[in-house]
């Protein structure tokens, strides 16, 4: 790893560290409430796996839900901040490759959708005992679920030209895909119509194997799952790299 | 010197950029040697800052070649621009960090780790070794105006490239600014510096280059410009208010300290000028015949060009 590379995604972890109450604690905040008025209101109207309580089948989903959307939240609001305020301009001039700056914001990205997550996992611990059937699929599917977000909110962060519009990508995009992945619910609870819609949406992918790193079971095979997810990160970084390599909204 | 010759410090060839029917940059071409203190003058809108941007690889040309120590700009980036320190006309910065995690990162970009004995030395050069752990957002408009000829110095560039650096910047930090980049520009840094302040480019600059609607006007030494035989410039302070006759309107323009500066012929309009005055009835409280300075030849320039 170079030391440009290195410094730019010390950089950007630094950024969300020296703000870490709203980068990290915000969102763990929001998501133990989820939990706690969640799992008291649905606990008896939502079916989930045999022998997994409602509380316990929603922490993951949460973790995953928080690390996607801070992961996103990382690449793409560090991006569109640095072009309004024109600071984008030191990363420009300096003799950094765009395959470097990619992987710099993208890793930097997983990072903090890591530490959300861990934080989400770790707060939750006092309320539910989860098992973990498979520790490697739940490390695999945080890293690349995060590295997918990172991937879009690079995307977002360098069409975007004003922040409403990265808002309006984040809120008409991330926000119904996520919602709409089984965070709350199996998809199997769903009628059969919904049930198919949520096999194209590539987050469901990303939270069922999730969810199968806990319990060992899920909605579909987590090779599926990892496969969908691992196709959907090749397709975006290849289209991150080709506008990032023809300078797109960046280099005029 | 060629313009092909590959021991320049810049190397701009043939150079053009378009951005949608606005014809940015038109065939530019001017080599720029090591060691040099060159200014790159024009009126908002002459592609001063388009060609910068060029040069720093923010943008990229529709056609034509720009070297930097020898380094392509596009095919060498990496090169090129490890040899390019650009100082933006813009006053940008991160409002997370403070100037010396500013100054280590910026290092770091250009791969130097452990920079802080340069970067101490810089801040005390700018007078902002008080503010090193200072963030950002805290400094004044100067403050910030200074770390950003630190962040462009710290990667030891050969090339210093100014963007307008003393625009809205007080009289003292100017002066200091320029006492530095003079001293740098000694130690062997070639500087290349755009400004509005033509006094400025006068005192510091050995050559000039004048860009109007993205093309080369005028390349020359500043002493040769200078030397352009052009109009006489006569200073009046007038007494009253009575207006100029109208054919010396054509000729007046307003000076920075509220005279009326009127570009005449030769000697002899002078003494027809002051007697038009006379008849006019204009009271003169003070007149000055002064030699052209690079304002009145800038003017002259811009107005041929036409």
């Amino acid at each position: 790893m170079s030391i440009a590379l290195r410094t730019l995604l010390y950089k950007e972890v630094l950024r969300f560290w020296k703000v870490g109450f709203q980068t990290v604690g915000a969102p763990v905040l929001t998501a133990l409430l989820y939990l706690l008025v969640f799992s008291h209101v649905l606990d008896r109207h939502v079916e989930v796996y045999g022998g997994v309580s409602y509380a316990a089948f929603l922490v993951p989903g949460l973790v995953m839900m928080s690390l996607l959307q801070n992961a996103f939240s990382n690449s793409s609001s560090s991006l569109i901040q640095s072009k309004v305020t024109g600071n984008i301009v030191f990363v420009l001039l300096a003799p950094i490759s765009y395959r470097e700056f990619y992987a710099a914001y993208v890793l930097a990205a997983v990072i903090r959708g890591l530490v959300v997550g861990a934080g989400v996992w770790l707060v939750t611990l006092w309320f539910v005992e989860l098992p973990y059937a498979h520790p490697l699929w739940i490390l695999f599917f945080a890293t690349l679920g995060g590295a997918i977000l990172a991937s879009l909110g690079v995307i977002a962060g360098i069409w975007a030209d004003k922040f409403d519009q990265l808002a309006a990508f984040q809120n008409f995009v991330v926000m119904p895909l996520t919602f709409l992945s089984g965070v709350f619910y199996s998809i199997h609870s769903l009628p059969a119509f919904w049930q198919t819609v949520s096999h194209v949406n590539p987050f469901f992918y990303m939270i069922d194997g999730f969810r199968y790193g806990f319990f060992g079971q899920s909605d579909v095979s987590p090779w599926i799952s990892a496969l969908v997810a691992g196709g959907s990160f090749v397709a975006l970084t290849y289209a991150t790299l080709n506008m990032l390599a023809r300078g797109y909204k960046l280099r005029s | 010197m060629s313009i092909s010759d590959p021991s320049a410090a810049l190397l701009i060839d043939g150079v053009c950029k378009r951005y949608g029917s606005l014809q940015a940059l038109d065939h530019v071409s001017l080599t720029v040697r090591q060691g040099e203190f060159f200014g790159l003058l024009g009126p908002n809108g002459a592609g001063k800052t388009t060609l910068i941007s060029l040069l720093a690889g923010l943008g990229r040309a529709d056609s034509g070649v720009i070297r930097v120590m020898g380094h392509d700009v596009v095919a060498g980036y990496r090169d090129a621009r490890r040899n390019l320190g650009v100082v933006p006309q813009e006053l940008v910065f991160d409002p997370f960090f403070t100037v010396r995690e500013t100054l280590r990162i910026q290092s770091g970009y250009f791969g130097l780790r452990r920079n802080d004995d340069w970067i101490d030395e810089i801040l005390h050069h700018l007078d902002l070794h008080t503010k090193a752990e200072v963030n950002m957002r805290a400094l004044s408009g100067g403050m910030k105006r200074r770390v950003l000829v630190a962040q462009a110095l710290v990667h030891r560039p050969p090339v210093i490239v100014l963007d307008e650096p003393t625009a809205g910047v007080d009289v003292e930090l100017r002066q200091g600014l320029w006492a530095f980049v003079r001293d740098l520009n000694r130690q062997g840094h070639t500087i290349v510096l755009t400004t509005h302040y033509l006094e400025e480019a006068e005192s510091l600059c050995g050559r000039i280059a004048m860009l109007k609607q993205g093309r080369v006007i005028a390349l020359d030494n500043t002493t040769s410009l200078l030397a352009r035989p052009i109009h006489q410039t006569l200073r009046l302070r007038l007494r009253g208010d009575i207006a100029l006759p109208a054919d010396l309107r054509a000729v007046a323009r307003a000076t920075a300290d509220g005279r009326v500066a009127l570009a005449l012929e030769n000697a002899d309009a002078v003494s027809a000028c002051l007697a038009r005055l006379h008849a006019a009835g204009v009271g003169l409280e003070e007149i000055e015949l002064v030699r052209p300075d690079l304002e009145d030849i800038f003017i002259s320039i811009m107005r041929e060009a036409a």
